[in-house]
């Protein structure tokens, strides 16, 4: 059988710059600020009305995030699992239905091309959700193999429910077994009367799920869920990107393309990184016998590690964007800030930081210096690093199963 | 323990060269042929009850160290003091021939005083560069980039060849490599069977006409690596001969060879420390094991086939399968119960050229190209019974063709029908210029690429197992990571005409890999 390949972009108003979303008229209501951006093609908000308040909606109640952009594939036939297990560095061969494994992509160089999800919906039948388009290299990547690759990204409509009420808020909303969904469990129901999908799966590091449906069904979907916050009993809102990026830099997530170059994007030779430079070893199972870069990341394993991408907490209230890292106050370079945010609850600058690792040690004195403005004057100023090793912000209910009632 | 040091994959020559280097260095070999015969291309088939042929039909190249370090000549095969002619057919019998006489030196006829001038001044540029690359032919040539200095020296010594030619030479073989064949041959002469008659050789077994680019001149220079400067021989007692002496010397050093056995997959197994080649499967279930597993069936058929996509890491394997390996080329053989005559000829002398001009040729492939077969086709014709007997009962005879340009894949697909359609064609062609040839054929026989893909398992039915184009040449032949003969899979190994230096009987591809295989 040969690979099959649905794009509808037959379906495609080309009057539209940007695509909208299934959800988009009920975005585009509550979306005051009409703050658009760009994600994978369709038309995302940045903010809906403020970021403060969005941000704490994610970490104090419940937030609701238009998720339909992400790339999704839908991947099935009898080759799909050796499939995956070639595609992935993790050993995915016992994944079970109903599962969510989070895997990374590497070439032959063992680069890294991008982070990926791996949702098994059900006996043999997959679904990859990944940051960016990767429908070229599933598709190069199943030759040989009897596999079926369908790009789905605009046939799924997705919602990200994220934050400490989200459990309950879902189960109110009508998902009644919200609860027994343990972490990176899949959940097919029924939401009056039309499927719904269930992940306990979520960008954010805290209790949270993620629900899928048809695009017919995508507005039943969001008013159902807002039903809840109408009647009184949660608040609920809609968050954007930008609420979305200061999460996950809290918990620790790292994002191909922004964090660093994937290896399909990066065209100078040192830009490209492995997963042990991304600090993704964690989700490389060198005991596979084989899969796409293996035979470079055994290689890599052998030597020094030449550099990281760490987490860096940065004294002070100055934003370090951008910033140029220094092994002590004025000393040698050794790194950028990658991203970077403000932490509410926290109260810290938190960052991505690329940092080259001399002999294959951390450096244990890492600077920033960092430029700021005041009154559109530039001055520049140093402030401290200091790395975490284990994500800055983590919560229990996270993973506590089931989830407690708050 | 594994009961043998190396699995052969193929008694092709380059199989059988690379048997015969690994036994006499002590491993225990066995090769393995799914065919009945030994010999892959190069076997002697027969076509029809007492009537014989191989698909290859001439040499022109073979490897003089193979034959000196094999000892091919006390096992049987005897080289000839004397090329072959080639002879550029015209319909009225005014034919250009180049010829060799014993001490090697070309003569042409048929042309006009200037064209013999011109000639000259090619011949002699052209059998420097030849010359000068010929080493690397038989070399190893490492993987760029990684290595220490005896790696770097290769290239270094090719540097230095280069420099070595002088100045102006140099530039001028820098300019002339990548030329279309077209523009090499529009320079020198005006002779249109002549430049058709010496671009042939660039061309043929690739997917390539004398517009195009990528690296005939390369192709061409390759093949003028012989012994006879380019020009093709016939062993005294054939192409058999090399074959059957390779048996002999393979016997004798302790080859162990099954004919009828297809392997069905190279076992792999693997690890935490990554793959690693058991042996071989076939198709009765048995498993034969080796420390060692040499391939020379072509890289697409290895790697695809018998090792299977989900061994191979996705870019390597992505790049195998886009190995450009559809072949062009079909065959004609046709049993005669007379000798064929050609007008202007005394006899079928030779390696008969059809090809009017350079145009006919790059219509031909124009046709081809887009999935249908030339309307009007190029070929290269063989008598072998002139030269050698034991082919066709006394008296009779055989007609060898190859065939231009016959696309893989017709558009319309193959069948009986276009099969007989392009036969028929092809022989209306060849009566053309001899007249008579119809009243003598006892059977003709059309094998396009397609048949010899099925017939031979070579993928495409390409005559070098993968294009011998200038992008897949050298340390990039078949592709890097497998163009040193060891492959990404530990313990698996290539060795036939897919490798570097290419196809055609060379023995070449074998001798390296065995080289490889033997390094300390
Ligand atoms: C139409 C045509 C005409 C040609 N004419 C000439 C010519 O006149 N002069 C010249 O020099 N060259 C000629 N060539 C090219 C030349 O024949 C080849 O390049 C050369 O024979 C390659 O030798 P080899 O040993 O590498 O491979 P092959 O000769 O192809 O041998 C490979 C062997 O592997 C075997 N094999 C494959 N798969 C398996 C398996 N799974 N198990 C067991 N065995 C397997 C095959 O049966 C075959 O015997 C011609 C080629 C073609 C197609």
């Amino acid at each position: 059988m040969p690979p099959t390949i649905i794009q509808d972009i037959n379906q495609h108003n080309f009057h539209e710059v940007l695509r909208p979303t299934p959800f988009h008229p009920r975005v585009d209501h509550n979306c005051l600020t009409k703050n658009w951006m760009d994600w994978n093609g369709y038309l995302t908000a940045r903010t809906y009305d403020t970021l403060a308040a969005e941000y704490f909606a994610i970490r104090s109640s419940c937030s609701v995030m238009d998720l339909t952009p992400m790339g999704k594939y839908r991947i099935n036939g009898p080759d799909a699992n050796k499939f995956l297990n070639r595609l992935v560095t993790r050993d995915v061969s016992m994944l079970r239905p109903q599962r969510v494994s989070y895997v990374v992509m590497c070439n032959d160089e063992g680069k890294v091309l991008d982070d990926a999800t791996i949702f098994h919906l059900s006996e043999g039948d997959y679904r990859l959700c990944c940051q960016h388009h990767q429908l070229d290299w599933l598709m190069i990547s199943s030759l040989g193999m009897d596999v079926s690759i369908e790009e789905e990204t605009h046939d799924v409509a997705a919602l990200a429910v994220q934050g400490p009420t989200s459990a309950s808020a879902l189960k109110l909303a009508g998902i009644d077994e919200i609860e027994q969904l343990k972490p990176y469990d899949i959940l097919h129901t029924q939401l009056h009367g039309f499927e719904v999908m269930v992940s306990r799966t979520g960008y954010t590091g805290d209790l949270g799920y993620e629900l899928w449906t048809s695009p017919d069904n995508a507005l039943n979907l969001w008013d159902a869920i807002f039903e809840v916050k109408q009647k009184g009993f949660y608040d609920i809102r809609t968050i954007g990107l930008s609420a979305l990026e200061m999460v996950r830099i809290e918990a620790g997530f790292i994002l191909p393309g922004d964090d660093f170059n994937t290896a399909e994007t990066a065209i100078r030779a040192d830009r490209v990184r492995s997963p042990y430079e991304v600090g993704l070893g964690w989700v490389v199972n060198l005991d596979k016998p084989s899969f796409t870069g293996k035979r470079a990341l055994l290689d890599e394993k052998k030597k020094p590690i030449k550099r990281r991408l760490l987490r860096l907490e940065v004294s002070g209230n100055k934003a370090p964007q951008d910033s140029f890292l220094y092994a002590g106050k004025g000393g040698k370079r050794i790194g950028t800030i990658m991203t970077q945010i403000w932490s509410p609850i926290l109260k810290a600058n938190l960052a991505m930081a690329d940092v080259e690792f001399a002999g294959g040690s951390q450096p244990n004195d890492i600077w920033a210096e960092i430029y700021y403005q005041k009154e559109l004057e530039w001055r520049v100023s140093w402030a401290k690093g200091k790395v975490w090793n284990k994500p800055f912000w983590t919560h229990p209910r996270r993973s506590a199963s089931p989830p407690g009632s708050y | 323990m594994p009961s043998y040091d190396t699995i052969i994959i193929g008694a092709g020559h380059n199989g059988m060269v690379c048997a015969c280097y690994l036994a006499r260095r002590g491993q225990k070999v066995l090769l393995l042929e799914a065919a009945n015969e030994i010999g892959g291309l190069a076997a002697k088939r027969e076509f029809f009850p007492e009537f014989q042929v191989s698909v290859a039909h001439s040499i022109s190249h073979f490897s003089a160290k193979v034959i000196k370090e094999l000892n091919l000549e006390s096992h049987g095969f005897i080289n000839p003091s004397l090329a072959l002619p080639t002879v550029g057919l015209n319909r009225n019998g005014e034919h250009v021939v180049l010829a060799h006489d014993e001490g090697g030196a070309a003569s042409l006829s048929g042309v006009s005083e200037k064209d013999l001038a011109s000639f000259k001044n090619y011949q002699t540029l052209m059998y420097r560069y030849a010359a000068m690359l010929k080493p690397f032919w038989e070399t190893v040539l490492p993987r760029i980039g990684v290595g220490g200095i005896a790696k770097a020296m290769t290239y270094a010594k090719l540097g230095l060849k280069l420099r070595l030619l002088g100045k102006s030479d140099m530039r001028e073989f820098m300019r002339i490599a990548m030329l279309p064949a077209r523009d090499l041959m529009d320079e020198y002469f005006d002779n249109d069977l002549l430049k058709a008659l010496l671009s042939w050789d660039a061309l043929i077994g690739s997917k390539m006409a004398p517009r195009s680019p990528n690296g005939p001149v390369v192709s061409l220079l390759y093949r003028m690596g012989g012994d006879f400067e380019g020009a093709h021989y016939l062993p005294e007692n054939g192409i058999e001969s090399l074959i059957y002496s390779l048996r002999s010397v393979a016997e004798a050093s302790g080859v162990e060879i099954r004919t009828n056995a297809p392997v069905e997959k190279i076992l792999i197994q693997g690890n935490e420390s990554g793959l690693k080649v058991e042996g071989v499967k076939m198709p009765d279930g048995e498993i034969i094991t080796a420390t060692r597993v040499v391939s020379s069936a072509d890289p697409h058929r290895t790697f695809v086939d018998l090792v299977g996509v989900e061994n191979l890491e996705i870019q390597f394997a992505n790049r195998i399968r886009r190995l450009r390996s559809e072949g062009y080329v079909a065959k004609l053989h046709l049993a005669l119960h007379g000798e064929p005559k050609f007008t202007g000829l005394a006899g079928p002398e030779g390696r008969m050229i059809i090809a009017p001009s350079m145009d006919t040729i790059e219509f031909a492939y124009d046709d081809a190209k887009y999935g249908e077969f030339s309307r009007q086709p190029v070929m290269e014709v063989l008598v072998p019974t002139r030269y050698q007997s034991g082919l066709a009962p006394p008296g009779k005879h055989v007609i060898s063709a190859h065939v231009m340009y016959v696309p893989k894949k017709l558009k319309s697909k193959w069948c009986v029908d276009a099969r007989e359609e392009i036969k028929n064609k092809t022989i209306d062609l060849l009566s053309q210029y001899s007249p008579g040839l119809q009243d003598l054929i006892v059977h003709a026989e059309f094998l396009t690429p397609e048949d010899i893909e099925s017939n031979f398992r070579v993928t495409g039915g390409n005559w070098h197992h993968a294009d011998h184009v200038i992008d897949q040449m050298f340390m990039m032949r078949p592709t890097y990571e497998a163009a040193q003969y060891s492959t990404p899979v530990p313990g698996l190994f290539l060795c036939g005409a897919g490798c570097h230096p290419g196809g055609d009987l060379t023995g070449a591809a074998g001798h390296n890999a065995a080289h490889e295989i033997l390094k300390p």
